[in-house]
């Protein structure tokens, strides 16, 4: 485990260093902004407005007091989307998606012998392979979990406004009850470092394979997991960190 | 001019490499031959530095290669062009994009200047109208021409190859040797070529390094394999019943 760290040290070192090519970087980002972020719009969206629903559902249907108000619904939903389901929960599936795609891409340019192709030309092949895609995932996924909470939060509105369990403006004031704008703030930095997380763990077992089809696809198993592992650890430091 | 001296290299208990000392000249094609297993893919990545060598060192016209910092060596780098067993072009890249990659990374041409430099050696690799293909779309011998082609558009001092025949059909292999043999000549280059394909140690080698078990075993030119009396290196050369019949 610590060759690992050490390994991963090093290459990060190698990564986080000015760009070879000023121009190349900016159209290497642009790229990445497009395969990293703008491709996963489809599935947050998705995903966000079911989970808002569900959650909305399942706290009225464990609320069956007079005495807890309806608007608890749309509180209870908002929290939960703001504090947990949008910046944990979506940064697993894109773990999933972006982290199994850049061990992946990156892996097979390695037994390719692509990356050599870049070394021998005098590339610094991790920082014009990996650099663009970390910016691009630090900048982009804060805009994705961003839009994820609001299609959370109407999801849930929409779930309850269609099955009638309570009123549009019980739950619109539940949305707007205690609102602490730190929570938004908490939710991005846990975005920006679950996205650093992703690529470069993702990253480092796509670059640091030898073999063939196989290891790709081990490496690209070993990313998800690994990087997983890692958002769940970091998201309660974090919360110790910044909510206590 | 490119001269090792003295490498040695291992993977762990296992010594692939035994204080291997050999000179490349320029203007040559200079080979590197031995059987699977032999060291010489070792021996071609510790020379362009893609393996670090234990002990020796590797010169480059004076320029002590393996022992300078990365940066100096990212600079020597940009005099060196390499075509891969497999070719190596960037998936996502069109033919066009890949020649002129480097151009790109490296240079302060205008769009114009590098779309006529790409184009010249696409021409000079026979694939004049293939800018807009992509990698997918070709075949092995036009992987490897686009390779080769993309070596050359820095003007490399040093040109490598490793196995630029496998997979390919006699006349395909004959056409990618005879490429590298003529640019070799034409600018002069250092190429060094990693082969076991006799054909073109017979065709094309100027000058030939045998590598047997990890050492220098026999070094001379096409017409001194002819005559050779080394048992181990016309075990390997004559090893069928037609080149023994050549020989």
């Amino acid at each position: 485990m610590f060759r690992h760290f050490g390994s991963y040290l090093v290459l990060m070192f190698q990564v986080f260093r000015r760009p070879d090519k000023a121009r190349a970087f900016w159209k290497q980002l642009l790229v990445e902004f497009q395969s990293l972020g703008v491709d996963s719009l489809g599935i947050v969206a998705i995903i966000s407005v079911f989970m808002g629903a569900v959650v909305a559902l399942q706290t009225a249907f464990n609320i069956d007091s007079p005495l807890i108000p309806a608007y608890t619904v749309g509180f209870t939903t908002r929290q939960s989307i703001i504090l947990e389901f949008s910046p944990t929960v979506i940064s697993l599936i894109l773990a999933g998606k972006v982290g199994s795609r850049i061990a992946s891409e990156i892996g097979t340019m390695r037994v390719t012998e692509q990356i050599d192709a870049l070394q021998i030309m005098g590339v610094n092949s991790a920082n014009y392979l990996i650099f663009p895609k970390a910016v691009a995932a630090m900048l982009f996924n804060p805009i994705l979990i961003i839009i994820s909470m609001f299609l959370g939060i109407f999801g849930g509105w929409l779930a309850c406004v269609l099955t009638g369990i309570i009123s549009s403006e019980d739950f619109i004031e539940g949305i707007r009850a205690w609102f602490d704008p730190f929570s938004i703030t908490y939710a991005l930095i846990k975005t920006v470092v679950f996205a650093f997380l992703i690529v470069t763990v993702s990253s480092y077992h796509g670059y640091r394979i030898s073999g063939g089809a196989l290891e790709v696809g081990r490496a690209s198993t070993k990313a998800v997991v690994y990087s997983s592992i890692l958002i769940i650890i970091f998201n309660l430091i974090l919360t110790q960190m910044l909510l206590t | 001019m490119i001269e090792v001296r003295n490498i040695s290299k291992s993977f762990g208990d296992k010594q692939v490499l035994k204080d291997v000392s050999v000179r490349f000249d320029p203007g040559k094609t200079n080979l590197i031959i031995g059987q699977s297993g032999s060291g010489k893919t070792v021996l071609m990545k510790c020379v362009v530095g893609l393996f670090d060598i234990d002990s020796g060192e590797v010169d480059f016209d004076g320029r002590i290669y393996s022992s300078m910092k990365i940066s100096e060596k990212r600079k020597i780098r940009q005099e060196l062009g390499m075509l891969f067993q497999g070719g190596a072009l960037f998936d996502s890249l069109s033919v066009q994009q890949n020649v002129m990659f480097p151009l790109n990374m490296f240079t302060k041409m205008s769009a114009k200047e590098k779309l006529d430099r790409v184009n010249f050696c696409l021409e000079r690799v026979k694939l004049a109208e293939a800018n807009n293909l992509m990698p997918s779309e070709l075949s092995g011998g036009m992987i490897k021409r686009v390779a080769i082609a993309r070596a050359i558009s820095l003007n490399p001092k040093y040109l490598f190859c490793d196995e630029p025949n496998s997979g390919l059909d006699p006349k395909t292999a004959d056409t990618i040797d005879d490429l590298i043999s003529e640019i070799t000549r034409e600018f002069n280059i250092t190429t060094i070529i990693n082969t076991h394909d006799m054909n073109s140690v017979l065709n094309i080698g100027d000058s030939i390094a045998f590598i047997y078990e990890g050492n220098l075993w026999w070094d001379g030119t096409k017409e001194d394999v002819m005559s050779a009396s080394n048992k181990e290196l016309n075990d390997f050369i004559f090893s069928t019943e037609l080149t023994k019949r050549i020989k």
